[in-house]
């Protein structure tokens, strides 16, 4: 659960700079409703968790994640595999 | 019952926004008579055309015309199939010779446009465990043929060397990885850094596609195009091309010197699976390709206009896609889509016709004036093009 609470953080910590109306965050969060956010800034967000976790999130993966906390267990996902 | 139109009121909102504002319909135009290359009849009115990609001017090369027309009385209007069953005939295997010889390549596969080129070879070539790599600001024919295709899809900041390489590091080693890029990129007419991301990613055992839609004819010594003019074209493992542009009529084809190449014939669905092109199609493709390899002096003169036009507009104010001229697109961005479009039509009013662009197919929302340059654009026309911008600017309001 730790890894889980550190990765929502970590992740939490990345969305602040895109996170232009200061929504407060949780799981249930969503980019395209909640966040607001236009494909060129969902880009620039995913090209950043992907430099913080040295990871690669698919456009596959991309288009199953709607919430804040989907993109977490994708994330904890990824690096498990 | 749900109306399956109604995602579309959206669009169809802002459109009648736009023309309530007494705006004429900038994807609406229709040209009454073709005149040259560079010269039409539009709503009446002898217009330069600036916005075809008919970089080459080969659309009234009259050996084209008349290798087109003999083709039509001994071959008929259509071949009415595949090219694997009753759609191959002869003037179709000499395209593909035409094609070998013009980038000295060891296959070649004509489709019938450069859009099914890529649905077909992009979709059929990666599958569910292999990786495409692909720059964000790909052509919608190659995301469409990714979507057609099940392979993992990892896209790249456009033109970001860095960012190739970020991503093919953090890949499977063993995994099968398909790097997809463009010579040209049409929007804003700038290059890709081929050499170093090409060398990247052969490094990391990625196959190399490259489309060369907008550079065949013009960029390069022989006209090849980017790879080549940046001597990386024996590394590209395929290069897709489009006869709609330079070569100044309809259809595409993939390229290779791939020793399999061939088994594609039979297992790529956008090539088996819909109807050749017309002999008359690929008879005027064939001599214009083989006009186009010793077109030395077009080209010259084609670089000549480009940089001129660049030069003319960027004095006058205009914002620019590149800071310099890098290719027969010059991109002029506009300030918002309403400013965009009254442009366009004032543009149309003075009789230049250019490209309206506007998102999604542009980067990050911008409208764009397209322009793009033929060889047979004279000088002269060139001034005209810019004298009359500096109108139309002032009368769109888009020039301070
Ligand atoms: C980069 C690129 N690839 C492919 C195509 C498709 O070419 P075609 O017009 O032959 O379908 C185009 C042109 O629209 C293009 O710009």
């Amino acid at each position: 659960m730790e890894k889980r609470a550190d990765t929502f953080n970590r992740v939490a910590e990345l969305i602040e700079p895109f996170n232009k109306k200061g929504v407060s965050l949780s799981d249930a969060t969503t980019f395209a409703t909640d966040l607001e956010w236009d494909s060129l800034t969902v880009m620039d967000f995913v090209a950043s968790i992907e430099d913080e976790f040295d990871i690669i999130i698919t456009m596959n993966m991309q288009a199953e994640i709607e919430n804040v906390g989907q993109l977490v267990d994708t994330v904890i996902s990824v690096q498990d595999n | 019952m749900t109306d399956l139109f109604s995602k579309f009121d959206p669009l169809i909102q802002q459109r009648e926004d736009l023309l309530s504002t007494g705006i004429k319909d900038p994807f609406s135009l229709v040209m009454e008579k073709v005149i040259s290359p560079t010269v039409a009849l539009c709503n009446g009115k002898e217009t330069i055309l600036l916005g075809t990609y008919n970089y080459m001017g080969m659309t009234f090369d009259p050996d084209v015309l008349a290798a087109g027309k003999k083709a039509l009385d001994e071959f008929g209007a259509g071949t009415t199939g595949s090219r694997v069953l009753n759609g191959t005939y002869s003037p179709h295997r000499d395209c593909e010779e035409a094609l070998k010889e013009f980038y000295g390549m060891d296959h070649a596969m004509v489709f019938s446009t450069g859009y099914q080129a890529n649905l077909g070879i992009i979709s059929t070539m990666a599958s569910k465990e292999d990786y495409i790599i692909l720059d964000i600001d790909s052509h919608a024919s190659i995301y469409d043929g990714c979507a057609l295709g099940n392979a993992q899809i990892v896209p790249f900041r456009h033109n970001d060397i860095d960012a190739l390489e970020k991503r093919l590091k953090r890949l499977p080693p063993e995994a099968g990885k398909l790097v997809v890029l463009e010579g040209v990129y049409s929007m804003l007419g700038d290059i890709a850094p081929l050499k170093e991301m090409i060398t990247i990613a052969k490094a990391h055992g990625a196959m190399v596609l490259v489309d060369e839609a907008h550079s065949m004819g013009f960029i390069g010594p022989k006209g090849r195009g980017v790879a080549e003019d940046q001597g990386v074209l024996d590394q590209v493992d395929f290069v897709i091309g489009t006869f709609s542009k330079s070569v100044g009529t309809v259809g595409g084809f993939c390229v290779s010197n791939h020793p399999k190449f061939e088994v594609l014939r039979l297992v790529c669905r956008p090539y088996v699976f819909t109807a050749s092109l017309p002999p008359s199609v690929v008879a005027t493709a064939a001599t214009s390709i083989r006009k186009l390899m010793h077109a030395g002096d077009k080209r010259a003169h084609l670089w000549e206009n480009s940089r001129k036009l660049h030069k003319g507009l960027k004095d006058l104010g205009f914002q620019l896609g590149t800071e310099t001229p890098q290719s027969a697109i010059i991109s002029v961005i506009m300030p918002d889509l309403e400013r965009g479009a009254a442009m366009w039509e004032a543009l149309l009013d003075r009789g230049v016709y250019v490209n309206l662009a506007r998102p999604p197919a542009t980067p990050a929302g911008m409208t764009l004036l397209r322009c793009s340059l033929c060889a047979e654009h004279s000088s002269e026309q060139v001034d005209d093009i810019i004298g009359r911008f500096k109108a139309a600017g002032a009368a769109a309001g888009v020039l301070g």
